[in-house]
């Protein structure tokens, strides 16, 4: 086993529930050792691709490996050795928080130290509580603790932090870095840039089932034609200022009023652009507050590949 | 892991996977799976509570009316058909109840993606389930003698060979159609079904009283999973008899709700 070899290869993997193409062709690899971030919108194939990677359904065209074996005709072999987070939880009902924990801990070979998992994930105060009476966010942290318990080389992660407050995703994050820095590699789903841009070594955004880009998120956001300005104004815009602004700025421009007094920008990183902004906005009798050329974010980019926005 | 690392201590997530001997997990499920049954007070009153209810009652209610089963003391007869009554609960309708929730509450597909197999998963039902019904069985014993019953002893061999038989293949048929309701059924549908049946055939199944008493409905009833379980059990504990025409619809019943469940059931 090369440890240069891909952790997940994908090549031309093609997944339709009846008429609806889930899967349209999609091609990408994962990398050893790295956090690799599906990103897309809900309904881009993201679950079906992670799902078919865990052997759960047969891919309908195009192969899928992982850790080099054929996650249905090698799955007593693979299944061992990855760990699974759905995006749904999984658990009995009555079955309580710790309780699950320890369950899974006894089909594995070598568990962690599941007291350890329950402190780091801070599932001590709902040990006890039954899984139908834990809240979202718990039921996340149980999800992930179950994905690590069994010391997997690959776990994959369908949606993380769903449904986390600011804290507890603060937490996750953390210990999805400390998990990667051990030589775990792991393959999470999301629909937040700020994860992907945060957590990722690598990005594959997927939209319509195929992978319309990937990059570490450098690459990703690095130069591009565009930029996004914030346009904050000391009073409300007149009315149809967006389209009046438009006008001016040319038909490769976007702009998107955010509130009566600010608005987004999307056009050609160019000084003149800015120009023409200042222009319009003493044209109008409004005073811009804030002017920013703001960084290109991966927003930016879905928006630009895709003409749409990302935000689910 | 084969690389080597600059450290001396492993990592805390260094990976070391691998999947733990197939009987630790087999019995693990099965002792996860017959705690929840036994903690799920739901389950708990159809396991226990509404057997010894019917036994208890039935027996009373013989005594204030004076009436008895044939020539045999109520209790006699009653007791059998509440072990009957117990099996078919269990493996019936807890089965399909704790199996539509578990797929609901994905459960089933967690399990699917961790190092327990699909064939270790039903071992270790199977094991959860026998053991559920061994509980019972010793409480509802317990309380029949306490009632005064007094079963059938003149060949114990006979006897304890038609009980074990009886169990056995009652519990496979019940167990058997349980799993089918639960995989083609949502969690609620199934709940209500499994529920719905098992009153119906509480009543007029012919698990608890013969199905001699049915009138000519009887002998419609004794092909059914129920009156060929209460036939078997009362065989063996009132009449010392091994029923083979019941032990073999009850076999029968049990390949069709094998055949049935493997054909339709989604783990999902």
């Amino acid at each position: 086993m090369s440890v240069a070899a891909p952790a997940v290869e994908i090549d031309g993997l093609v997944m339709a529930y009846g008429d609806k193409v889930a899967v349209d062709g999609l091609s990408l690899d994962v990398a050893r050792g790295s956090i690799t971030a599906v990103l897309g919108p809900n309904g881009a194939g993201k679950t079906t691709t992670l799902e078919t990677c865990e052997g759960f359904r047969a891919p309908q065209q195009g192969t899928v490996r992982v850790l080099g074996l054929d996650p249905q005709r090698d799955r007593t072999a693979l299944l061992p050795r990855i760990g699974v987070m759905l995006q749904d939880g999984g658990a009995w009902s009555g079955v309580r928080a710790v309780e699950m924990l320890e369950h899974m801990a006894t089909l594995h070979a070598h568990p962690l130290d599941t007291a350890m998992l329950v402190a780091r994930l801070g599932l001590g105060d709902c040990g006890r509580t039954p899984y139908r009476r834990l809240s979202g966010g718990q039921r996340q942290r149980l999800g992930l603790a179950v994905a690590l318990v069994g010391r997997p080389e690959l776990v994959f992660v369908d949606e993380p932090t769903a449904g986390m407050d600011p804290q507890a995703r603060r937490t996750t994050w953390e210990l999805l870095e400390e998990v990667r820095e051990d030589g775990v590699t792991v393959v999470l789903t999301t629909h937040h840039m700020d994860e992907a841009e945060h957590l990722a070594d690598q990005i594959h955004i997927i939209d319509r089932g195929t992978a319309i880009a990937s990059g570490t998120p450098a690459e990703l956001t690095r130069g591009g034609r565009s930029a996004t300005i914030r346009l904050v104004v000391n009073r409300p815009f007149p009315d149809g200022a967006p389209e009046s602004l438009r006008a001016d700025l040319g038909p490769q421009t976007e702009v998107r009023q955010l509130d009566e007094v600010s608005m987004l920008i999307h056009g050609p990183a160019d000084a003149s652009t800015l120009g023409r902004v200042s222009r319009w906005c003493e044209e109008h009798g409004v005073l811009p507050q804030t002017l920013n050329l703001g960084q290109r974010t991966l927003e930016d980019v879905f928006l630009e590949l895709t003409g749409r926005e990302l935000a689910p | 892991m084969t690389a080597p690392r600059t450290s001396t201590a492993p990592a805390t997530f260094t990976p070391a996977p691998g999947s733990a001997p197939l009987a630790r997990m087999v019995l693990a499920q099965a002792r996860m799976e017959s705690r929840l049954m036994l903690r799920n007070g739901e389950q708990l009153l159809l396991a226990l509570v509404i057997p010894v209810i019917v036994l208890v009652g039935g027996v009373v209610a013989a005594g204030r009316l004076g009436s008895s089963l044939g020539e045999r003391a109520a209790v006699d007869v009653l007791t059998p058909g509440v072990l009957a009554l117990a099996v078919m609960s269990t493996a019936f309708t807890s089965v399909a109840i704790a199996t539509g929730f578990e797929r609901r509450y994905g459960v089933i597909k967690l399990l699917g993606a961790s190092p327990l197999p699909r064939h270790g998963l039903l071992l270790g039902k199977a094991l959860a389930l026998l053991a559920v019904v061994a509980v019972q069985l010793v409480v509802l014993v317990g309380v029949g003698l306490l009632l005064g019953w007094e079963p059938a002893l003149a060949h114990p061999v006979r006897t304890a060979v038609g009980v074990v038989l009886s169990v056995a293949l009652g519990t496979a048929a019940f167990a058997a159609l349980g799993l089918f309701v639960a995989g083609v059924l949502r969690a609620e549908a199934t709940l209500a079904l499994a529920n719905l049946v098992y009153l119906l055939l509480m009543a007029g199944g012919g698990v608890v009283l013969p199905t001699s008493t049915y009138g000519s409905a009887g002998t419609l009833i004794q092909w059914l999973p129920s009156g060929a379980l209460g036939e078997a059990v009362r065989g063996a504990l009132v009449d010392a008899q091994i029923d083979g025409r019941a032990l073999v619809v009850l076999a029968a019943w049990a390949v069709l709700g094998t055949l049935l469940t493997a054909r339709t059931f989604r783990w999902e």
